[in-house]
C-alpha cells in the first residue's frame, strides 16, 4: 500500500518556488502534502496531489523536470510517542528512513506523516503487521 | 616487436616519391575542384587564379584559403564536389557552436579514410588476431565509423559499441577479451577508473592498446590512462572536414603524429598574416585534401596551433610528423593561466550522459578567475535523492578537473533556461574586465 509522490527539480534562484506554485494553482490542482528539500545549489519540491496524471502532465508541458515515486502514508495516533512507535517499528527491522513530512490534512485524533523509506514493501508489511495504518491514495484524498 | 605497416609501400615511401605524389594529385585536384565546386573557382578567380598556375606543391601558397566561415557559407552544399548520385555518406560536426558542417564521401573517400584509420590501428599493433572496441559515438559524429572502418580493413573482430553504458562497455572488454580500445582520452580515463573500482587490476583487463583522440590530452593524462589500463596509448588526429579520424596518427615513438601526405598536404601558417611559416616554426595548421572527392577542400585553415618536423621517425615512416596541436587560434580561454576549450567542458558533459546544455561563466572574485558551468538539468538525471544528485555533481566536478586541470563549479539550471540566441546557445559569458 503506498502513495504516489512527484518531486519536482528547482533552481536556486528567487521565485523557482513561485512558479511551480503558480502553475499548480493555474490548473486547479491541490496539494495534499508538500515538502522542499535544498542545497546551497538547487531543490527538489516533494508533493502529494489529488490528481497524479494531470499534475504530472501540467508539470511536463511548463518545462519542469520531475519523477514519481512510492512513499509510505502513515496514519499516526496524536499523542506523545505516536511518532516514536512508528520509527521503532522500522528501526527493528533495519529499514532506513531517507526522509519524512508531515502531511496538511488532519482528522482529529490522528496526524498523518509521509515515510520514504529504503525497502519500500519490507516496510510496509511490518508496520501493518503491528497494527499502524497505512493510508492510500484514495483515501488521502478524501482527507 | 618489429613495426608494422599497414600499406608500408606508401608509409616508408622516400620524400621524393611523397613530394611527386603530392605534385601530381595537387595538380589534379584543383582542376577537379575547379570544374565541380563553383564556390571556390570563384575564390581562385577573386585572386585572379587559373588552376594552369598550379604546377606542383611549389605554387600551392598561391591558392585561396578555406575556414569554417566559407564551409558555413556554403552549407549544405556549397562544397560539394561530385554529382549528388556519387555520394555515399555524410557525417558532421556537433554544429553546437553554430557553425555545423557537413562533409559528404563518396565511395572511394571512404575507403581512403578506412586506409587512413588502418595505419593507424596497425601503428598501435593491431592485426586480425585482435579484438578491437570501437566506443566513440556512432552516428554523424565520425569517430565511430572513422574507426569501424580502418579496424575492418585491418580485419580486427570489430566491436561497434558506440559510446555510453560503462558497464557493457566492461563486459565486452572482458568477455570477449578486446584487445584494441577506441574512444575519446577522457572515456579512456573514465573506463580505466571504473575498472579499478571494480577491483580490476590491469592484468586482469585484456586490452593492450587504445587509440584516444578527438579532444586534447595531455601526456600526464596519457600516463594515467596507460597505467590503469596496462595498455599502450596513442593519438589521433583528424577533423570531420578532411574525413575525420586518421589525418594524423601517432606510431611506437609517440613523438608526433604522422601525416599521411598521400592524401594531405600540411602548412603551418602565421594565422595573423598567412604567410607559411619555415619548418620547424609553430603557427596554424592548414590541409589541402589531394584526393578526397566528395569535398575537396583546399588549404583549409584548421585553426590548431602546432608544429611540423620532417626529422626522420625511428618508426621507418617518413610522413611528416605535427606536434599535439597546442590550441585552436580562437575560442579558447585563459583561466588561472590555464588553457580552456569550451569544447573539453563539453566532451566532459557528453562522457558523463549530460547533454550538450550548458554555459560557461567566467568571472574574477579578489583577483581570482571563477570558472561556473552551468549545466542543464535533464529528466534522465533527476532523481528524488539529494545525496544522488549532488554525487553526480561531484563527478562532474571531478571529470572538469581532469581534463583541465583547474576546479570548476557546477551549477544545475533548469531546463531551457540557458540563453539561446537564434538558435544558437550562448557557450561563453567571461565578465571579467582585464
Amino acid at each position: 500500500m503506498s502513495v504516489k509522490q512527484i518531486s519536482v527539480f528547482l533552481e536556486n534562484k528567487p521565485g523557482a518556488l513561485a512558479d511551480l506554485t503558480r502553475v499548480l494553482a493555474e490548473n486547479e490542482i491541490d496539494m495534499r502534502a508538500f515538502s522542499l528539500a535544498e542545497t546551497s545549489d538547487f531543490g527538489i519540491a516533494r508533493i502529494i496531489v489529488d490528481d497524479l496524471y494531470k499534475t504530472t502532465t501540467v508539470l511536463k508541458d511548463a518545462g519542469f523536470i520531475h519523477a514519481v515515486s512510492s512513499v509510505l502514508a502513515v496514519k499516526i495516533p496524536d499523542v506523545p510517542g505516536g511518532l516514536s512507535h512508528v520509527l521503532s517499528i522500522l528501526n527493528e527491522e533495519n529499514t532506513n528512513v531517507e526522509y519524512m513530512y508531515a502531511f496538511l490534512g488532519a482528522q482529529a485524533g490522528s496526524a498523518y506523516m509521509i515515510f520514504k523509506v529504503a525497502g519500500h514493501h519490507k516496510a510496509a508489511a511490518a508496520l501493518t503487521g503491528r497494527g499502524i495504518r497505512l493510508v492510500d491514495q484514495e483515501e488521502l484524498n478524501e482527507l | 616487436m618489429a613495426e608494422r605497416y599497414f600499406q608500408p609501400e606508401i608509409e616508408t615511401a622516400s620524400r621524393e616519391q611523397i613530394k611527386a605524389w603530392q605534385d601530381e594529385r595537387l595538380v589534379k585536384q584543383v582542376r577537379h575542384v575547379w570544374n565541380s565546386v563553383p564556390y571556390y573557382r570563384k575564390k581562385m578567380e577573386e585572386k585572379g587564379l587559373t588552376p594552369d598556375e598550379i604546377k606542383g606543391t611549389e605554387d600551392l601558397h598561391k591558392l585561396p584559403f578555406l575556414s569554417k566561415y566559407d564551409l558555413r557559407d556554403a552549407y549544405p552544399y556549397g562544397m560539394l564536389g561530385v554529382p549528388r548520385d556519387q555520394v555515399v555518406r555524410i557525417h558532421s560536426t556537433s554544429g553546437t557552436t553554430g557553425k555545423r558542417v557537413v562533409a559528404f564521401y563518396t565511395q572511394a573517400d571512404v575507403d581512403l579514410w578506412d586506409d587512413c584509420t588502418a595505419r593507424a590501428l596497425t601503428a598501435a599493433g593491431a592485426t586480425a588476431e585482435d579484438v578491437c572496441q570501437v566506443s566513440y559515438g556512432y552516428g554523424l559524429f565520425t569517430g565511430g565509423m572513422g574507426l569501424h572502418g580502418g579496424s575492418q580493413k585491418v580485419g580486427c573482430m570489430t566491436v561497434p559499441m558506440s559510446s555510453g553504458n560503462t558497464e557493457r562497455q566492461i563486459m565486452f572488454i572482458r568477455d570477449l577479451n578486446a584487445t584494441i580500445l577506441c574512444c575519446t582520452p577522457s572515456y579512456a580515463e573514465y573506463l580505466g577508473e571504473s575498472m579499478k573500482e571494480m577491483g580490476l587490476t590491469p592484468d586482469q583487463i585484456p586490452l593492450k592498446a587504445g587509440i584516444f583522440g578527438a579532444e586534447a590530452w595531455s601526456e600526464e593524462m596519457r600516463r594515467d590512462i596507460e597505467k590503469t589500463l596496462g595498455i599502450k596509448a596513442y593519438d589521433i588526429y583528424g577533423l570531420t572536414e578532411l574525413s575525420g579520424p586518421g589525418v594524423a596518427f601517432e606510431c611506437s615513438a609517440q613523438q608526433g603524429m604522422h601525416i599521411n601526405e598521400d592524401h594531405f598536404i600540411a602548412e603551418i601558417i602565421d594565422p595573423d598574416t598567412g604567410e607559411v611559416l619555415p619548418e620547424g616554426q609553430q603557427g596554424e595548421l592548414v590541409f589541402t585534401a589531394i584526393t578526397k572527392q566528395a569535398f575537396p577542400l583546399i588549404r583549409y585553415r584548421t585553426r590548431d596551433i602546432c608544429v611540423l618536423s620532417r626529422e626522420k621517425c625511428s618508426c621507418g615512416r617518413t610522413f611528416v610528423r605535427m606536434s599535439k596541436p597546442r590550441g585552436r587560434s580562437d575560442d579558447m580561454l585563459i583561466i588561472r593561466g590555464v588553457n580552456v576549450f569550451p569544447s573539453q567542458i563539453e566532451t566532459v558533459l557528453l562522457n558523463q550522459g549530460y547533454p550538450a546544455n550548458y554555459q560557461i561563466i567566467v568571472d574574477r572574485v579578489n583577483y581570482t578567475d571563477t570558472l561556473d558551468v552551468q549545466v542543464e538539468m535533464t529528466p534522465e538525471m533527476f532523481t528524488d535523492s539529494v545525496g544522488e544528485i549532488e554525487k553526480r555533481q561531484k563527478e562532474l566536478v571531478a571529470g572538469l578537473r581532469t581534463m583541465l586541470g583547474l576546479t570548476a563549479k557546477v551549477t544545475l539550471v533548469a531546463p531551457k533556461s540557458i540563453v539561446r540566441s537564434e538558435g544558437k546557445a550562448v557557450r561563453v559569458i567571461d565578465k571579467r574586465r582585464i
